[in-house]
This record gives C-alpha cells, structure tokens and sequence, in this order.
C-alpha cells in the first residue's frame, strides 16, 4: 500500500432487516491497491458489507463513494466492482473458458480481446490446460481459481472476495493464501476479503477491519490489531490471550503504573491516562508468558500457578497454568531442545513471567 | 441386512414387478404383436402375419392427420410453456410458504373429472357462452364469435387441462436452480434479460423439456378434448386411435398407431434424459445421486 488514495468509503452505513440491525452507521475507506480484510464473527455484518458494496443489498441509510462519487444508485451489474463468491458459483453449464469470457462477453468486449484476456486469465490462475472442463470436473481449489479468475479477468476497481477460502482444506487454503497475495501484487487491483478466520486475515491483509455487531470495532494493521488491541472484544478475537482483571495501585511515570492483579504488584507499560484505583485488564498473550521455576524468579516480578495441563503442539508446547486465585493462564513456548529442564511435569509449581511492555492494559470493561 | 428386510424387499419389489408385467408389458406386447396381424370384420384380427396396419401408417392422407394433430400438441406445449414459465418466475418470487399454497390452488380445480371441465368449457366457448355474452355486453363485438368446434376450441381446452404439467416440472427445475448464481451473473454485469437467457434458461431446460414431454404426450392422445370441443373435425391421434378400436374396427392400424405413439414417447423420454445429463450436471438429476 505505497499510495493512500480512498477508493471506496463506506459514509454512515446502516442496515436493517426485520428489526435486527446488521450495520449500525458504519464508516470505512478503502485504499486504492490495499488488501483489506473484514474481519468478525459470523453475523458481525462482514458479508453485508461486501453486498452492499457490490449492490446486491440496498442500504437504508448512508453512501457509498467511490472515487467521490455516489455509487448507491448503481445497479450491481453496473459497478465496477466484482465478488469471488463463497460458494464459488461458477455456471455448472458453461465451461471454464466460458465462465472465465462471460463477464468480458456481457460488457460487449470485442471477441478476439475477450480470447485473450481469458487466456491471460488462466495462466494466472495457472489453469490452461482446464479451459474446456466443466465445473463440476474440477477439484475445489481449482474452482476457487476459476472463480477468481472470472472475477479479475474483468479489471474491477475492487475485488470483494467473500470467505473464499474458508470451503478449502487447511493445506489448500495455505497454498491459496499465498496465491491470493501473489495476484493481488501482481494485478494492483484492490482487494476486499471477509473471512472469520483471523489466521488468515493476519496472514493476507495489508489492514484488518474488526467488526462486531454491526459496527467497526478497530481498524489497523495485523500487527496493531495482534500486539495492541483497542478493546476486550478485539484481544479475545484475534488470537488467544490470558486476561488479568486488577486495579491501578498508583502511577509510575508517564508509561508506568503499578496494578495490583492475581495478589502481586505489577509493573506495566500504557499511554492510558489511568489514575490509581481504576479497573483495569491486563492482557498477555500466550507465547509473551515466560515459565520459570520458582526458585529463579525470586526477587522479581512474578506470579505462581501449578501446571494443570500441557498440550504438545508440534512446534510449542500450549501449558494451562492453574494461577491460586483460579484463573487459567496458557504459556505457549518454543521447543529448546538443549534443555533438560523443557518438560513440565502435571501439578509442578512455576512461575510467570514477561518483559514488561509486551502487555496490553485496557480499561475495564463491563463483563461480556 | 437382516432377513425380514430381505423378505421384504423381495415381495415388494415382486409384487411391483409382477404388476407391471401383467398390466403394462404384456397387454403392450399383446398390442405389438396385433399390429402385425391381419384385419377381419367379424373376429376383429385374424391370426395371420401382415403389414396392411402398418401400410396405413406411412399411408399420406394419414401422415397429414398425423402431423397435424401433432402440430397442435405442440402448439398447446407452447402456450402452457409461455404461461407457466413466468407464472413460476413469478412465483419464486413469493415467500417460500406462499409458494405451497398457490401450488395447491393451482392443483384443486384438477380434482375434478377433466371431462367434467371440459364440458365446462364448452359452455364457456358456445354461441350463447359467458365470454360471447360478455364481450357482446361490452361491445366488442355485435355477433357471437364463432369459437367451439374449431382447432382453437381444442388448443384452448388441452392447454387448459395441461396447463399444470407444464408448470411443475418447471417449478421444480426453477427451485434446483442456485439463485447466487444469479448473483454472479449480475456481478459479471448480466442484465436482467442476460441472466434469464444465459443463466435461468439454461439451467431450467431439463424442467422445460419435461413439461412439454407431459404436455405434447397426453394432448395428442386427449380424444375426448377434440371430440367435445372441436367437433370431431380437428382429430387428434387419440381420437384416430380410438376409432380403429371402436368404429372402423380396424385393430391391426389402430395397434401400429398405438406402438408408433409408443415410440414417439420413448423417443422425447431418451431426449429429456439426456438434456437432464447435460445441463444439469451440479446437484439435481445427476447419475451419481442415484
């Protein structure tokens, strides 16, 4: 995303159906060349706002501009827009050629440009030699190819892609990812992905949208949203975290202030003006936890829980720590296979520890 | 499996076979072998090989007849098609509830004998009938059209009668047809008569191909149609059929007629299976679903 030019803004969206209210006055600007994801749990309105961007669903309330221009008038076959459906739907009586050409041929391109582009089309997509099969003589991630090629062959502004991975197995949708990535570089066309799969959207997206309940809950980079969630709702989310509920003991400095959590005096890193006696929740995520034996971490902040389980996980080994107080932690730490001690026997006592600035510290939030 | 279910299935699947056999292949079989038999006025055949049946059938005279009652079906096929494929559009239109109740209204008036209807029709159609008095009524015309007894009468009464056959295959063709392929096609830029003619039709070919198959194959054997409301004069191959059978007594022609129009129907049949194969390959009628 070198140039920051709004593409499309979304201005006071809202949309209800029955008295269910699916988009609540929804703001939002995509960027020219970017690979924004929505990002939410299902019913978050994530493919509402991929319909109403492509004019299949009417807004009642709000714009939708792009390049400055109201396009809410449009008809979807009229934007310059073009959705990779979930269900691919791919035309199961046309061949890969024809579904491919069928865009082009309803836009009234002159035959021998809609031959070659749609041969261009499938040679980025790397499927040639498939032209003449029917849908139906593909494999999923073959026709996932043909559905985005068919998409793109049409040189849209914006390219919406709704959960287009998510009917793929583990390794095909890996493999898709990084071929989705690839085109996007390689086309320079925008792309608009809705998954509920945060992984992926980590993974893909160049900015992450989190919307909850109709209504944008953060907007940033993966690695603002992974390392400095906004809100509860943001840090549960997306990737797993330990939660400490604590109170603010008093202030440090400008970055520090002392909480008191899990019976221990911490020490934690905030640009939140918080003053002593406010509520708050400390967040670590799993693999920012360090274990110790507790003998080591004397004389340092820490806190002591007994192993309660260890989940072998290939690459790290996931321990649930069981804190006095009752409240579950999980450690997620790398192999060193040089150290005798790794392994952790059930019921052993340990301590946690962190670097101190590797926690979020969010204001408390009523339970939920 | 165990053995009771075992038992099971061979009684019901003899039962059914044993049926059909007795009921449908061999009066068929009986009706082939007719064909090829000579003709006698006082035993109505006479066992004897002959062609003279099927002579008739390649005779002219009866080829027009032929083409001719055909050519009616046909025509009725193509009113009902043109009535029933936008009354279901408009129908998928409708909550999937109401959809149940309009279907059943569509049905109701078919519980009643369609000989009954017909007779009602004529009544309809008839110099003196409701639509001559109504239109009299309101001036449109100064005399009685001159609407019963003639190929329109017939037309109007088999697409009438057939009207439902035309609409339930489509309907259930229309209800297999994947709506976010619409979708897709209006994203590709498909207007709304793109999408209809490269999309619904084409996948709602096999409900089309049924209908006129259920439509043209009973309108020409509907000799009760012609013979009320088209005065005998625009027969149809029913009303030939018949004839052989129960007034010129020639059984050998009226048994290669029937086998003809057997054929005739195995013929659209092997046709709709494979229009089905081809155009329905994803989901609906497809070899490996069954």
């Amino acid at each position: 995303m070198t140039e920051c030019k709004p593409l499309l803004q979304l201005r006071g969206v809202s949309k209800t159906y029955a008295d269910n209210t699916v988009l609540d006055t929804l703001d939002l600007t995509i960027y020219d060349g970017e690979f924004l994801t929505l990002l939410g749990p299902s019913g978050c309105g994530k493919t509402t706002v991929l319909r109403i961007i492509a004019g299949f669903e009417k807004e009642d309330q709000g714009q939708v501009m792009l390049d400055e221009n109201d396009i809410s008038i449009l008809k979807a076959e009229h934007r310059p827009v073009n959705t990779v459906f979930q269900s691919y739907a791919l035309f199961p009586h046309m061949s890969v050629y024809d579904n491919i050409a069928f865009g082009l041929l309803m836009h009234k391109v002159p035959k021998a440009e809609i031959n070659e582009r749609v041969l261009e089309a499938l040679s980025m997509v790397r499927l040639e030699s498939f032209a003449q099969r029917k849908p139906d003589q593909l494999s999923g991630g073959q026709q996932q190819r043909v559905a985005i090629a068919r998409a793109v062959v049409n040189r849209p502004r914006l390219l919406l892609l709704d959960e287009s991975l998510s009917a793929l197995d583990y390794k095909l949708r890996q493999e898709m990812q990084i071929e989705l990535k690839r085109l996007q570089r390689q086309l320079n066309i925008t792309f608009v992905y809705v998954t509920h799969d945060q992984e992926e959207a980590l993974s893909m997206s160049d900015r992450i949208v989190v919307l909850n309940k109709g209504k944008v809950q953060q907007i940033g980079t993966p690695r603002e949203i992974y390392e400095t969630p906004i809100n509860l709702f943001v840090a549960r989310f997306i990737g797993e975290i330990n939660q400490f509920d604590g109170h603010v003991v008093r202030r440090i400095d400008d970055k520090h202030v002392e909480v008191l959590a899990e019976g221990a005096d911490w020490v934690v890193q905030t640009d939140h003006p918080f003053v002593a006696d406010d509520k708050v929740h400390v967040l670590l995520r799993p693999e920012d936890v360090r274990l110790t034996k507790p003998q080591l971490a004397e004389g340092t902040v820490h806190i002591e829980g007994h192993i309660h389980e260890c989940n072998y996980k290939g690459k790290t080994l996931d321990s649930y720590i069981r804190l006095s107080s009752g409240t579950n932690v999980i450690a997620s730490e790398f192999f060193d296979e040089d150290d005798p001690d790794f392994d952790y026997r059930l019921g052993q006592k340990v301590a946690l520890q962190w670097i101190t600035g590797w926690e979020v510290v969010l204001p408390y939030e009523q339970t939920i | 499996m165990n053995k009771q279910f075992n038992q099971f299935r061979f009684w019901a699947i003899g039962l059914a076979t044993s049926w059909l056999a007795l009921f449908v292949l061999v009066p068929s079989l009986m009706v082939l072998v007719v064909s090829f038999l000579t003709r006698d006025v006082d035993f109505l055949i006479k066992f004897e090989f002959s062609l003279a049946g099927w002579e008739s059938v390649f005779d002219p005279n009866f080829i027009a007849l032929l083409w001719d009652s055909l050519s009616m079906s046909m025509i009725t096929a193509v009113i009902c098609l043109m009535v029933a494929y936008p009354f279901v559009m408009c129908l998928m239109g409708l909550p999937q509830r109401w959809r149940g109740i309009v279907l059943f209204l569509l049905i109701v008036p078919f519980w009643t004998n369609s000989l009954v209807r017909i007779y009602a029709i004529q009544f309809l159609l008839g110099k003196k009938g409701l639509i001559n008095e109504a239109l009299q009524f309101i001036g449109l015309i100064d005399k009685p059209l001159d609407m019963l007894y003639s190929q329109f009468a017939v037309i109007f009464g088999l697409s009438y009668i057939l009207l439902p056959f035309m609409i339930l295959p489509i309907y259930s063709s229309m209800e297999r047809l994947d709506f976010r392929l619409l979708d897709a096609a209006k994203d590709l830029g498909a207007t709304t008569k793109q999408r209809l003619l490269r999309i619904t039709l084409p996948l709602t070919l096999p409900g089309i191909i049924a209908g006129f198959l259920m439509v043209v194959l009973p309108a020409m054997g509907m000799f009760f149609v012609s013979d009320l409301l088209g005065g005998s004069k625009h027969a149809l191959l029913g009303n030939v059929i018949k004839n052989q059978f129960i007034q010129t007594r020639d059984w050998p022609f009226g048994a290669a007629l029937s086998v003809l129009m057997i054929l005739l129907l195995s013929f659209m049949l092997w046709l709709y299976y494979r229009a089905t194969k081809m155009s329905n390959r994803e989901g609906g009628i497809n070899d490996s679903n069954f």
